[in-house]
């Protein structure tokens, strides 16, 4: 395959998996936050397409869930009482793509509830929460990397194009920036800003610590780029004919740097949400009970929950295929003789 | 050899002083401080806030702030922690021992896996064996660091193979010493087991890659028509030949296995500096973190040190560039 068709191939997977989750009001059956206190730790229902009289049924359904006697968490099917999915069914109100007031799900069921992906401890549906929370986490990883990319970018323009002691100044800032692990630095930012804050707030909170921590590397990228590039006979023609630094800038140097800011940002993204969850996790990220990946995943804290629920681990995985995803775009968009000295270049953001 | 050795050590102590200067700059920046939430309690008075805000030296500017707390650090203190109300070097030398520990020994062991895998990897470059352990860090690559932690916990949990939180079992002080050390070693499985499958993919991949260059070099294959055995080729030679860029993702790797390792530690409790500065964060105990970021900073110096110095032994290159400098 060529790599402008992996590229494109790669777009196309990542394209899908943040479709689904940009529209998780449609897939998901429920409000991430409803809560269904009378079922909670339900295991995930299993989808069934032949009945207890073996006849086969088109339409998939689900048994309902008993409490085994004598347990207090332990469930059992209820073959009496199938539950046959509806597809395409108005439910629960939400908000298409943030704006739009809509009805339509995927799937569901007409009276009881239907948990695929069982619940938490308050009776909430995972799946819904895993889905929502995609888009708290997704989000937070796309815009810590485009804010960290355009910190990069402008502080390596600068530094790269004016040269001299501001050059001096910015680089062994962003040395010392490399030189930290990444944790711990995230750590110390997080440690000197408010912690009790409302979801809203605490997410751009987070975007801000995640993209200040990694600035470091694009722009180091980008100042070495813009040192090779204003050294280029065109663009000292340019400046022969009087252009100004920001036109020079402008249309014949940072165009150069495109690439680069491409590959940084498919190794950014994942790392960023990754960072996100790695907060939410301990608890510095965004609060209950707005779900983002990194807050299901701290109920796994509970030695109790680890133990009994292992439906509960499913949200850790949710992010391979993102992962892959990513993974695999960047390794497309770095194949070239000399990959290997690229793949050095992106090392540090790794570590 | 000496002034190798000096510059080295100078940027390791730049570092650090950097650091530290980037610590207390943020800490200007911070809105509000541990004293703040006692505000809201009616039963200590303004007076009493302002003078305890004097006596930690909260209400001076920052630069005779960062003064004293140099000079706290010079007499092994580090400054204060409000919340335990001791100095807080002693505080975080207990737990940065436990943190060394699993930090040191997922390094040492990530690196003795990494090295004849990704030689291997190399030597078969396209064939089999390259092609399994390609694929296999590859699935270790998508697997984020926090699913293979939770994951290997809950199989432990369910298995019962190793024990769970903690470094040590309740009756640790009544074992002889050889029970003691393997009690240890039952304890640190889990978290080490962790951080070297988070950083083993990345380790292979790179040295494959080093390996894999030096490997198409003539002076290999004259060494092989000379008939030298295979294992002193490979790890005599082309090793050696490879280790430049290696040496420079040792520091990384240390970097990262320091990350890893604070968020290991608070998964698996392990009594490091990862709950440790999560506790301090939260309790808004500022010299804590300030403390634990540069503990980290001076592991990470050592290691990256420690990497130059065996560089400086392995490649004879360097020797002769620093001797004509």
């Amino acid at each position: 395959m060529s790599r402008r068709r992996k590229i494109a191939n790669w777009l196309l997977v990542l394209g899908a998996l943040h479709g689904i989750v940009l529209c998780a009001g449609f897939f998901a059956p429920y409000n991430p936050v409803e809560q269904d206190r009378k079922n909670p730790y339900l295991p995930p229902m299993r989808l069934h397409f032949v009945d207890s009289r073996k006849h086969l049924h088109l339409r998939p359904f689900v048994y309902s869930f008993q409490l085994r006697p004598g347990t207090f968490d332990q469930y059992v099917e209820d073959t009496a009482h199938p539950r046959s999915l509806k597809f395409l069914i108005t439910g629960d109100r939400y908000r298409m793509l943030g704006f739009l007031p809509a009805r339509l799900h995927l799937f569901g069921t007409d009276s009881e509830r239907i948990y695929l992906l069982g619940t938490d401890a308050f009776g909430r549906d995972q799946l819904s929460r895993i889905l929502f929370g995609g888009q708290v986490s997704l989000l937070a990883g796309l815009l810590g990397a485009g804010l960290t990319l355009l910190m990069g970018w402008c502080i390596g323009a600068v530094a790269g194009h004016f040269g001299g002691g501001c050059d001096d100044v910015l680089m062994r800032v962003a040395e010392l920036f490399l030189a930290l692990p990444w944790l711990y630095l995230l750590f110390a930012i997080r440690a000197f800003l408010p912690l009790t804050v409302n979801p809203l707030q605490a997410f751009f909170l987070i975007v801000a610590v995640i993209a200040a921590v990694g600035w470091a590397r694009p722009a180091r990228l980008v100042r070495g780029i813009v040192l090779s590039a204003k050294e280029r006979d065109f663009v000292r023609a340019a400046r022969g004919f009087g252009a100004s630094n920001l036109y020079l800038l402008r249309r014949h140097i940072l165009p150069e740097t495109s690439s680069v800011l491409l590959t940084q940002a498919a190794i950014l993204i994942p790392q960023y949400v990754l960072a996100e969850m790695t907060l939410s996790f301990l608890g510095l990220g965004v609060p209950e009970p707005v779900p983002s990946w990194g807050n299901l995943l701290s109920n796994l804290q509970q030695y109790s929950v680890l133990v009994s629920y292992w439906w509960m681990y499913l949200s850790a995985l949710v992010m391979v295929p993102f992962f892959l995803g990513y993974l695999g775009l960047a390794s497309a968009l770095q194949e070239r003789p000399g990959a290997y000295k690229m793949e050095r270049r992106s090392l540090g953001s790794l570590a | 050899m000496m002034r190798y050795f000096l510059r080295r050590l100078g940027h390791a102590f730049l570092l650090i002083i950097g650091v530290s200067l980037l610590a207390f700059l943020f800490t200007t920046f911070a809105p509000g401080n541990y004293f703040d939430e006692m505000r809201l309690n009616p039963q200590i008075s303004p007076e009493t806030l302002v003078a305890l805000r004097a006596q930690y030296q909260l209400d001076r500017p920052l630069p005779i702030r960062y003064g004293s707390w140099l000079n706290s650090v010079f007499h092994g203190q580090m400054g204060f922690s409000f919340a335990y109300n001791t100095p807080v070097a002693p505080l975080l030398l207990v737990r940065a021992k436990n943190t060394l520990l699993l930090t040191i020994t997922a390094t040492l062991l990530a690196w003795a896996i990494a090295l004849p895998l990704g030689v291997l990897s190399a030597e078969h470059l396209g064939q089999f064996p390259d092609r399994v352990i390609s694929w296999s860090t590859a699935a270790l690559l998508v697997i984020p660091d926090l699913a293979l932690a939770l994951g290997l916990l809950v199989l432990t949990v369910r298995t019962g193979w190793f024990p769970t939180g903690g470094m040590a079992s309740v009756d640790f002080e009544k074992l002889s010493s050889f029970n003691k050390i393997r009690d240890l070693a039952m304890h640190m499985a889990l978290p080490v087991a962790a951080l070297v499958l988070s950083a083993l993919p990345l380790l292979v991949r790179h040295v494959r890659a080093a390996a894999a260059e030096v490997l198409e070099a003539p002076f290999l294959l004259a060494a092989k028509g000379h008939g030298i055995r295979r294992r002193t080729l490979l790890y005599r030679y082309a090793l050696r030949a490879a280790a430049n860029p290696l040496v420079s993702l040792f520091g990384f790797s240390i970097g990262a296995l320091l990350s890893g390792s604070l968020l290991i530690e608070v998964v698996m409790s392990w009594p490091g500096l990862g709950p440790f500065l999560l506790e301090a964060i939260l309790a808004r105990d500022v010299y804590v973190v300030i403390g634990g970021v540069l503990f980290s900073t001076i592991f990470l110096a050592a290691g990256n040190f420690l990497a130059d110095m065996l560089l400086y032994w392995v490649d004879p290159r360097i020797r002769t560039e620093s001797a004509s400098q």
